[in-house]
């Protein structure tokens, strides 16, 4: 009896039930369903997670951090030199495995046009350098040339964020005002805006948006509560409020009352690097550090920061929840395997006399067993065939009801193990009826009423 | 060579460690194209001798030879397959699928035996012819007469060409006509040279077979009676099947 007509007569005899198999294959499509709607979940995260950290800067980033000078250097620690332009001018001359050096000098300050107030999340002085370092579109007006850092002209590049809130945003003014070659107030002191950024937002943020749009405003009572953390996903919220302007213009116009000997303060709030390539990122940490031991005279008041725990974190973050997901997934499935072994130990309780029938005309023990054994898969593949369009209906159903969340995304791999599991479990669940099928006394079987 | 060699054959059963001998030494040789029927009272061992005969079960003691073959210590795999292609069985309840047609039913032994679809399909519509059913070739076991259903046991059991054919009670379940012509397709069976058991417990049917078995207790009583109806031809040469 070949295979093809063995899985045929698995069929009729499935069809033969059809309530009774739907029921039993209730189990295996629930834990498909949930198998698949699990990983799709996760799988939407895990973009979610990637996404914010490309926002950040990628992963090829390397943060420059000031670290307190290690133990045996203590005595040193008013020497310490701090990060400056020092450090970034070596770094571009010494250190050829670094693409990217950018130095950040960051100002704590206050945005105001006529009447208007913003607090930026971020407002720095800057070389060029920063579009590539937090990868930055600029998509109105330029950024600085070399003249405006030359002479530390009053310009600066803003988000969309600070134009939303001193110009108005597109939702509330119903149309995208561009403010190049506005002026506004940094700390009391007037600047051109000479480009803007395009907006930056997530999956989340722009299925919300367009949630927001299709659906009436509701009325709002008191006051605006838009403010603050929590509504957004804090990456792109901070990268929409920036003001970035020349370095030297930071440096010459905001931090000339600090600092000593009539010089401004010329530390760095912030050096960033990116790396040539990732393979080779051990050794430009290495070349960096040498660079900095020199500029720094041998004081180790400096350290690296990579995106490589942040990468890490978010992978492990992924593992965990995949295995919870899938140890309470696979469970659903076990479950179903029971219901499986359930009907079949029925159902061949009740067929002792047709097996009796099989045995006398011929049917060998191995015949009944693969038979059996046959009914069983095809039970759990077809219940499988029938939870992976249930699934695909589940991710529906999860993505209109939180329809701002992260985008539930079906996966291949997710598919084929969950039919992969599902086939197991019938192989499991038919193993022990099959063998009590094919041990069957033919004669016993053929007296069975 | 007879067909079926059975020597000092025991099939001895325990029951709360009590024994009982369902066949005591039983000696006996089958020929090929006798038509012989076993006869004896219920509980007198001639329903073990048959599923003994039929490779349905092993003995506990002796041996038995059939076509040739020592078969008393062959596996149950071993049995399967004689039973598939050397032996019918025909039941007193017909035995046949519910769910499957006619015809399939027939194609059952062949299913087993790993033969071609339309071959299969061919030689289980030549059956059906032989017992004058052809015409039922599509219908369910439920929507045949008795009689029919017998007819498409018998099919069954003949298909795979096999060198004997058991019949328990055949015509138990029918009545008393309808046994007749079953009987009568038996005799024809038997004139075209089939090997036939016939196993019952009602002396009158045995009647109709020239060689007839006596079991009581787990023995036999051998009775050979030539004379009797129904019978145009001599008992014991061989005749070969076709």
């Amino acid at each position: 009896m070949n295979l093809f007509n063995t899985i045929l007569v698995g069929l009729k005899e499935v069809w033969a039930h059809k309530f009774r198999s739907l029921l039993t294959m209730l189990g295996i499509i629930l834990g498909v369903a949930s198998l698949v709607g699990m990983a799709a979940i996760i799988k939407g995260m895990e973009n979610g997670m990637k996404e914010t950290m490309i926002a950040m800067g990628g992963a090829d980033k390397v943060l420059l951090d000031d670290q307190d000078v290690p133990s045996y250097q203590e005595h040193l620690a008013d020497q310490a030199p701090g990060r400056t332009m020092v450090d970034v001018q070596a770094l571009r001359r010494s250190a050829p495995l670094l693409r990217v050096v950018s130095p950040e000098m960051r100002l704590e300050v206050l945005l105001s046009r006529a009447g208007k107030y913003v607090r930026p999340e971020e407002c720095c002085g800057v070389w060029p350098a920063v579009i590539d370092m937090n990868l930055h579109t600029l998509e109105h007006g330029r950024f600085f040339t070399d003249l405006d850092e030359e002479t530390a002209a009053p310009v600066c590049v803003i988000g969309t964020g600070i134009r939303d809130a001193l110009f108005g945003s597109p939702e509330e003014t119903g149309r995208e005002i561009v403010p190049v070659g506005e002026l506004i107030n940094i700390n009391r002191q007037p600047f051109t805006i000479v480009g803007m950024f395009a907006h930056y937002e997530g999956e989340q943020e722009k299925r919300a948006r367009e949630l927001a749009k299709n659906q009436p405003a509701r009325p709002q009572a008191g006051p605006d509560r838009r403010r603050g953390w929590g509504h957004s996903n804090w990456a792109f919220r901070r990268k929409n409020l920036t003001v970035y302007m020349p370095l030297n213009t930071a440096w010459i116009r905001f931090r000339a009352a600090s600092g000593y000997n009539n010089i401004p303060d010329p530390r760095l709030s912030d050096i960033d690097l990116k790396v040539a390539s990732l393979e080779e990122l051990e050794p430009a940490l290495q070349q960096a550090r040498n660079v900095l031991m020199l500029t720094h005279r041998g004081i180790e008041d400096f350290s690296f920061r990579t995106q490589e725990n942040n990468l890490d974190n978010i992978n492990q973050q992924i593992r965990n929840a995949r295995l919870s997901g899938g140890i309470i997934a696979g469970i659903s499935l076990l479950v179903g395997g029971i219901g499986i072994m359930n009907i079949m130990l029925a159902s061949i309780n009740e067929r002792i006399r047709e097996i009796g029938i099989c045995k006398a005309v011929g049917a060998s023990a191995p015949a009944v067993f693969t038979q059996i054994l046959v009914e069983s898969v095809v039970i759990a593949l077809v219940g499988a065939l029938l939870g992976v369009g249930a699934s695909y209906g589940l991710v529906q159903i999860l993505s209109l009801m939180s329809p701002s969340a992260n985008a539930p995304v079906v996966t291949a791999w997710a598919l084929l193990l969950a039919v992969a599991f599902s086939a197991a479990v019938g192989v499991l669940a038919g193993i022990y009826p099959a063998v009590r099928a094919a041990r069957l006394n033919p004669i016993q079987a053929l007296r069975y009423e | 060579m007879a067909l079926v060699e059975l020597r000092s054959v025991s099939k001895i059963y325990h029951l709360g460690g009590e024994e009982i001998r369902a066949l005591d030494d039983v000696s006996l040789d089958i020929h090929e194209g006798e038509f012989i029927s076993i006869i004896g009272p219920s509980g007198s061992g001639k329903s073990t001798l048959m599923h003994i005969l039929g490779c349905l079960d092993s003995p506990t003691h002796g041996t038995i030879q059939l076509d040739g073959r020592m078969i008393q210590d062959a596996s149950t795999r071993e049995l399967a397959a004689i039973r598939n292609r050397k032996i019918g069985f025909v039941f007193q309840f017909f035995n046949l699928l519910p769910k499957l047609s006619v015809l399939q039913n027939v194609e059952l032994p062949m299913i087993y035996s790993g033969i071609a679809t339309r071959q299969r399909h061919q030689r289980a519509l030549g059956a059906l012819q032989a017992v004058d059913l052809a015409n039922r070739a599509k219908h369910r076991p439920s929507q045949l007469s008795g009689g029919q259903q017998q007819r498409a046991a018998i099919a069954r059991a003949l298909v795979n060409d096999p060198r004997i054919i058991f019949a328990d009670e055949p015509t138990g379940n029918l009545d008393s006509h309808t046994g007749e012509a079953i009987l009568a397709l038996f005799r024809r069976l038997s004139r075209e040279g089939r090997t036939i058991v016939l196993v019952t417990h009602d002396p009158e049917i045995a009647a109709v077979t020239p060689r007839r078995i006596e079991i009581r207790d787990g023995k036999i009583a051998e009775k050979v009676d030539l004379t009797l109806a129904g019978l145009d031809r001599p008992p014991a040469p061989a005749v070969l099947a076709p």
